[in-house]
């Protein structure tokens, strides 16, 4: 590991002003990315400026149910605060599917958005990389991709975001705050990430040195009905191989409200808007929901060994739609909305499990 | 500008101040155990994988190998061997891990036992797990079941695989913890009559 100054950062402006004094300076929250990737070389700050000690770590709800999260909220402290529960019932779910109770207590909801890939091939500093060094080759795309991005990628690049947190945050029309030795800035969600193009190694739309000072939710009812769901290779404690926030308000029998988002299959959280239009103002039944997944998954371009995900995605939204339509309607309903519209292929010809 | 990369610092574990002098890429893993000869936190993955250094950090359970030493400085720290008062008796954790073999060969134990410490605290003051039906506040507390305890403590693995025997030491350890709790509350209600 390369040797490293480090300051413990006591007022934002401070913080900032660290960071724009030397660009090879990073923020440490958690670090539970971030030293980790330390030790496998993959970062190599000349100074690590710790943030844990500013005043970020407040959570704010309004009357209006508008939510205000500081940067340095630890994922345990958001997934057990009450209002966030009661309010937006598939956050706190997504946050408690994300890591291990230890690694919770020490993440922070601004470095959960910053976390990097998984992406075994980012990880190795032995091989090529576009997101770690651009312009080396990607190995993923013809190598190990079983569990790589079926969306939005291109040749450059196929890793996933590894973020539970943010797949709920992504349906719930979340906000960025940040502040910079400029001054402050607000990103929505849906343009923080940037698209993976011919540039991997740029994930965000931040400034330069910009730190995270807070994620703000607008008010929405449909949130109370939401539900995270994630699919993964052992019962805990690992990543997602799909996952899904879905909310539902269903008004006499027809979707009246939606949000839905899935996580693990780009390299953001990806909000399914395609989905959401079909949805909205649709019965609110099995085959209305079939119907907006693969609206959305018109879209997927699977790999190889990846195209199972196309056919998970599908399945996964049909029966948490369905739950949260029986949910809404009552146990009456049940029968109406299910079963499941299961085994079935998606339209990308992914294979059936 | 020339940074240092090296701190002095003072560490607060077991209740006790150490002055160190730290190069900033120490964990507070190795300086637990290699500057404090603090050994009962384990080295598994180094990669915040398998939870076999967890140790509290006001409090809170968190894994050290993800820590440097610097970044704890301010904070309290408690490993296994601050758990119990030295020749006094066994923290309940401990004692049910003991009695239960909640373990085998025990490298991952003083992980296991710190991480139970805190799960227990965690479902005492009413947080959900992702095995808990509904996260809703008005659904109120989930009771402790054998499937609450395996999603809680799956930062700590086993490689022998005692998780039978770690699933029946952490139930019964809070098990003791409630009653204990009610028994307080019986005398305290005692006391007010």
């Amino acid at each position: 590991m390369r040797e490293f100054g480090y300051r413990r950062a006591s007022d934002v402006a401070g913080a900032v002003a660290l960071l724009d004094a030397d660009p090879e300076a990073r923020f440490l929250g958690g670090g539970t990315n971030l030293v980790d990737l330390m030790k496998t070389g993959v970062e190599r700050p000349a100074q690590l400026v710790d943030v844990r000690a500013l005043p970020l770590d407040g959570i704010e709800v309004s009357e209006s149910g508008a939510a205000r999260i500081g940067a340095t909220v630890t994922n345990s402290d958001l997934a057990v605060h009450s209002e966030i529960r009661r309010r937006w019932p598939a956050l706190a779910q997504a946050v408690l599917a994300g890591a291990s109770g230890q690694l919770r207590n020490m993440a922070t909801v601004g470095g959960n958005l910053l976390q990097r890939t998984r992406c075994g091939y980012f990880a190795d500093v032995s091989g090529p990389c576009n997101k770690r060094v651009p312009g080396s080759g990607c190995p993923a795309v013809e190598g190990e991709h079983h569990n790589h991005a079926i969306l939005d990628a291109t040749d450059h690049c196929v890793s996933v975001h590894p973020s539970d947190m943010g797949v709920a945050l992504a349906a719930f029309d979340a906000v960025v705050e940040y502040e910079t030795a400029a001054g402050t800035g607000e990103l929505p969600l849906a343009d923080f990430y940037l698209p993976v193009g011919d540039t991997p190694h740029l994930e965000t739309a931040l400034p330069p040195g910009a730190l995270i000072t807070a994620v703000t939710l607008p008010p929405a009812p449909v949130a109370a009905h939401s539900r995270y769901r994630k699919v993964r290779e052992r019962a805990s404690y690992a990543f997602a191989l799909g996952s899904l926030t879905a909310a539902l308000e269903v008004r006499e029998g027809t979707v009246a409200d939606v949000r839905l988002a899935w996580g693990a299959v780009a390299s953001r959280p990806w909000r399914a808007r395609a989905a959401e239009e079909v949805l909205l103002g649709a019965p609110a039944a099995a085959a209305t929901f079939a119907a907006a997944a693969d609206a959305e998954l018109a879209a997927a371009r699977p790999l190889t060994h990846n195209a199972w995900k196309v056919t998970l995605l599908r399945n996964l939204t049909v029966a948490v739609l369905s739950e949260l339509a029986a949910d809404a309607t009552g146990p009456a309903a049940d029968r109406a909305a299910g079963p499941a519209a299961g085994p079935a292929t998606g339209p990308a010809g992914g294979e059936t499990r | 500008m020339q940074t240092s990369t090296s701190s002095e610092i003072t560490l607060d574990v077991n209740g006790e101040e150490h002055a160190l002098s730290v190069d900033h890429r120490t964990t507070l893993l190795d300086a637990l155990r290699e500057r404090l000869d603090l050994t009962g936190s384990k080295k598994g993955c180094d990669h915040g994988q398998c939870g076999a250094c967890t140790v509290l950090v006001d409090g809170r359970r968190t894994v050290a190998c993800l820590q440097f030493a610097v970044a704890a400085e301010g904070r309290e720290i408690t490993t296994v061997e601050g758990l119990a008062p030295e020749g006094g008796a066994l923290h309940p954790v401990q004692q049910a891990f003991l009695d239960l073999d909640g373990y085998q060969c025990g490298y991952c134990t003083p992980g296991q036992i710190c991480s139970a410490v805190a799960v227990i605290e965690e479902h005492a003051a009413g947080w959900p797990s992702a095995a808990t039906d509904d996260v809703r506040p008005e659904s109120g507390a989930s009771s402790l079941t054998p499937e609450e305890i395996r999603e809680r403590m799956s930062g700590n693995l086993c490689r022998c695989g005692a998780y039978v025997s770690i699933v029946e030491a952490v139930a019964r350890a809070a098990d003791e913890r409630a009653a204990d709790e009610r028994g307080a509350a019986a005398s305290t209600e005692e006391a007010a009559v």
